[in-house]
C-alpha cells in the first residue's frame, strides 16, 4: 500500500517548495503520511507519534526543501532514524558460564519451541557446542513431544521429566544433568504465557531466579500489532531479558512491532526466524527491517 | 442544546482508542466518518451518547455479515444423501501458531456437549508432534481421531477422515491443517488440493472453512484473510487469545471488507475457553 511512500512524500513536499524555508506547519502534511505508513506497519501509535516528531525536527534542521528531491531526502531521514532506533551496537549471544544457560520466554505460539531447536542447531554447528534442550512446558498438549521431535531432527539431546509439573525443579535438574554429561549450553523452552497471567508470570520469574541464565530471550511473532509494547514491557519488567527474537519474518508482515519493542525496552533484537525449518535462523539487520517497515 | 460537531479532542481520542485496538487507519477513518455524518444529522448531547453512537457504528460495520447473533454452538443440518447421513465438514486453516488445533479441541467439546458425534482429522502432518497434540484433545473430549504418520500426505488424511466420519455416521468432522504463511504459494495450493480431495467423499465439502486469526496480530491479518480466502473460500473467522490485553480490532475491517462473519473467540487455553462471538461485547472491550 505504501510502496510509494517516497512518491507520496515527494508530492507532499513539492507543494511546500514555494514556501522556501521549511517550517513546523508546512511539514505536517508529509509527516502525516509517514505516521500513517508506520501505523499500517503496526508500529505502536504512541511510538509513531514520537518518531514523527523526531523526524520533523531533523527535517527542519536539515532544511529538506532546499534539496533537489525533498521526498527522497525525507525518506532517507525516516529510514536512517528507523535504522538507528532499531540498531545500536550489535550484541552477540553471551556464551559465558559453564554451562551457558539460555532461557526462552514469550506469548503462546510465538515460536519459542521452534526457535529453541534452531538456536541449538546453530550453536552446535556454528560454535561446536554440546547443547542440551530442556522441556519446561508442562502445560501445552504434546509440548514435550514437540521438543523431542525437534531434538531428534537436529541430533540434540532433550531433557524432560515425565510427570514432574514443576518447571523450576526441571530446569535445575537439567543444569545438573548438563554438568555431569559434558554439555556446555542449556536451552530452556518454556510454556507460552500472557503478560496478564500473574500465576504464569510468577512461574517464569521463579525459573529465572532459580537458574540465573546468561541469556534470557523474549520471542515475539513479527505479525504482532499494537499490543507488542504491553507484552514486551511486562516481560521485561519481570525478566529484564537480554535480547529479542523476531519470528515468522518469512511472511509478508511489515513488522512494525520490531520498532515498538526496541523503543520501549531498549534491548537488542538478536535473531530472526525465517521459516519453520531448523536452518531458518538469521541475525538481525536493522537497515533491512527499516526498509521492510516502510514497505520498500 | 446539542452540538452538531464533534470536538476534535474527542475524535482524536477516539482515533487513538481504535488504532490502539488494531482496528487500522483505514477502518478507523471509516468509523469516524460515519460518526461525523451521523452527528451532523442527529446532533449529539454528551459524551455518553457519543460513546453509544460509536459502538453502534462499529457494530454496524460488523453487522451485515454478523447478523446471526448466535449465542450457541450450532451447526446447520446437511441434507441426507440417498438416505445416508452426511457429516458437516469443517476445515480449519490459518498461519502458524494462531490456535487452530486448540480451537478444534474446544469446538469438539462444545459440539459433543450438544450431543453431536464428532470426528477429528489430523491433517497437520508437518509440524513436530502436531498429531500428538490433536490426539491429546481427542482424548480429552473422548472423540475419535483419524491420523497417519508424520510426513504423510495431508489430503490423504483428510480423505480418510471424511470416509471414516461417513462410515461412523458422524454429525461433524473437523479437519486440522498445518499452519502456513499465506505468501507461500505451494502451501496454499496444498490447501486447495485438500479441499478438492474432500469433495470426492462429501459433495460440497467443506461446508465451513474456519480461518483462525491470532487476536494479537496487527494489520497483516488483512493479507491473511485475503490469501486464505483466495485459496479456500473462507466462510467464517475465529479470533483467539483475547484473554490477553490485545483487542483483535483488525477483524472489524476484515469482516466488513470480505463479508465473512466472526463466529468464535478464544479466551484461554482451557477446553471451555471458547465463546460464540458477540459484537457488542467485542466493541466494548476496546474501551476497557
Ligand atoms: N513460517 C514460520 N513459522 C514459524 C517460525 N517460527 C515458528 N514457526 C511456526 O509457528 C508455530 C508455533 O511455533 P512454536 O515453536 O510451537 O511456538 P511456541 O512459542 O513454542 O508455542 P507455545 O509453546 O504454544 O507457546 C509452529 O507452526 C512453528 O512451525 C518462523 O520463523 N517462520
Ligand atoms: N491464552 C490463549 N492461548 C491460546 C488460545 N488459543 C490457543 N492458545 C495457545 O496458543 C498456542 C498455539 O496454539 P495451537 O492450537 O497449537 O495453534 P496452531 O494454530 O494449531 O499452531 P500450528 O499448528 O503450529 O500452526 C498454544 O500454546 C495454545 O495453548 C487462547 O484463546 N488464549
Ligand atoms: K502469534
Ligand atoms: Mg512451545
Ligand atoms: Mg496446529
Amino acid at each position: 500500500m505504501f510502496n510509494n511512500l517516497s512518491d507520496k512524500l515527494d508530492k507532499a513536499l513539492h507543494t511546500l517548495k514555494g514556501h522556501g524555508q521549511i517550517t513546523e506547519i508546512n511539514v505536517a502534511e508529509t509527516l502525516k503520511e509517514v505516521r500513517r505508513a508506520l501505523l499500517d506497519a503496526d508500529v505502536n501509535f504512541k511510538i509513531a507519534k514520537e518518531f514523527t516528531k523526531k523526524v520533523q525536527q531533523e527535517a527542519i534542521g536539515q532544511n529538506v526543501l532546499t534539496t533537489l528531491n525533498p521526498g527522497q531526502l525525507m525518506v532517507k531521514l525516516v529510514k536512517d532514524e528507523l535504522t538507528t532506533l532499531m540498531g545500536g551496537d550489535t550484541v552477540g549471544i553471551n556464551l559465558g558460564g559453564s554451562p551457558t544457560v539460555i532461557l526462552m520466554s514469550g506469548l503462546q505460539g510465538s515460536g519459542k519451541t521452534t526457535f529453541s531447536g534452531k538456536l541449538a542447531k546453530y550453536l552446535k554447528t556454528k560454535k561446536t557446542k554440546q547443547v542440551l534442550l530442556v522441556g519446561c512446558d508442562v502445560y501445552r498438549p504434546a509440548a514435550i513431544n514437540q521438543l523431542q521431535v525437534v531434538g531428534e531432527q537436529i541430533g540434540v539431546e532433550v531433557y524432560a521429566e515425565v510427570g514432574n509439573q514443576n518447571p523450576v525443579e526441571i530446569s535445575q535438574n537439567a543444569i545438573a544433568h548438563a554438568k555431569t554429561n559434558g554439555k556446555n549450553v542449556v536451552i530452556i523452552d518454556t510454556a507460552g504465557r500472557l503478560a496478564v497471567d500473574e500465576e504464569m508470570m510468577t512461574e517464569i520469574s521463579n525459573i529465572h531466579k532459580a537458574i540465573n541464565p546468561q541469556e534470557t530471550l523474549f520471542v515475539v511473532d513479527s505479525m504482532t500489532g499494537q499490543d507488542a509494547v504491553n507484552t514486551a514491557k511486562a516481560f521485561n519488567n519481570i525478566l529484564n531479558f537480554d535480547g529479542v527474537v523476531l519470528t515468522k519474518l518469512d511472511g509478508d508482515t511489515r513488522g512494525g512491532a520490531a520498532l515498538s519493542i526496541k523503543s520501549v525496552v531498549d534491548k537488542p533484537i538478536k535473531f530472526i526466524g525465517t521459516g519453520e525449518k531448523m536452518e531458518a535462523i538469521d541475525v538481525f539487520h536493522p537497515d533491512r527491517m527499516a526498509d521492510r517497515i516502510l514497505g520498500m | 442544546a446539542g452540538k452538531s460537531k464533534v470536538d476534535d479532542d474527542v475524535l482524536d481520542n477516539l482515533e487513538e482508542v481504535l488504532v490502539a485496538s488494531d482496528v487500522g487507519v483505514t477502518t478507523t477513518l471509516k468509523v469516524i466518518d460515519r460518526i461525523e455524518a451521523r452527528v451532523a444529522k442527529d446532533k449529539y448531547v454528551g459524551t455518553d451518547e457519543l460513546n453509544k453512537i460509536l459502538r453502534e457504528e462499529i457494530a454496524g460495520l460488523l453487522s451485515e455479515t454478523n447478523i446471526g447473533n448466535e449465542t450457541d454452538f450450532v451447526i446447520p443440518d446437511i441434507p441426507k444423501k440417498e438416505g445416508v447421513k452426511v457429516p458437516y465438514v469443517l476445515m480449519v486453516v490459518g498461519v502458524n501458531g494462531v490456535g487452530k488445533t486448540t480451537t478444534i479441541g474446544k469446538l469438539a467439546s462444545q459440539f459433543k456437549k450438544k450431543g453431536l458425534k464428532v470426528v477429528l482429522g489430523a491433517a497437520d502432518t508437518f509440524r513436530a508432534a502436531a498429531i500428538d497434540q490433536l490426539q491429546v484433545w481427542a482424548d480429552r473430549t473422548d472423540v475419535p481421531i483419524v491420523r497417519q504418520e508424520m510426513g504423510s500426505d495431508p489430503a490423504s488424511v483428510a480423505f480418510d477422515s471424511l470416509k471414516s466420519a461417513v462410515a461412523q455416521n458422524a454429525d461433524v468432522v473437523i479437519i486440522d491443517t498445518a499452519g502456513r504463511l499465506h505468501n507461500k504459494v505451494n502451501l496454499m495450493n496444498e490447501l486447495t488440493k485438500i479441499k478438492r480431495v474432500m469433495q470426492k467423499v462429501v459433495d460440497n465439502s467443506p461446508h465451513d472453512v474456519l480461518l483462525v486469526l491470532d487476536g494479537s496480530t496487527g494489520q497483516n491479518a488483512f493479507e491473511q484473510a485475503k490469501q486464505f480466502t483466495k485459496a479456500t473460500e473462507v466462510t467464517s473467522l475465529a479470533v483467539t487469545k483475547l484473554d490477553g490485553t490485545a483487542k483483535g480490532g483488525v477483524v472489524i475491517g476484515i469482516s466488513d471488507q470480505f463479508k465473512i462473519p466472526v463466529k468464535y473467540i478464544g479466551v484461554g487455553e482451557g477446553i471451555d475457553d471458547l465463546q460464540v462471538f458477540n459484537k457488542v461485547e467485542f466493541v466494548d472491550s476496546f474501551f476497557k
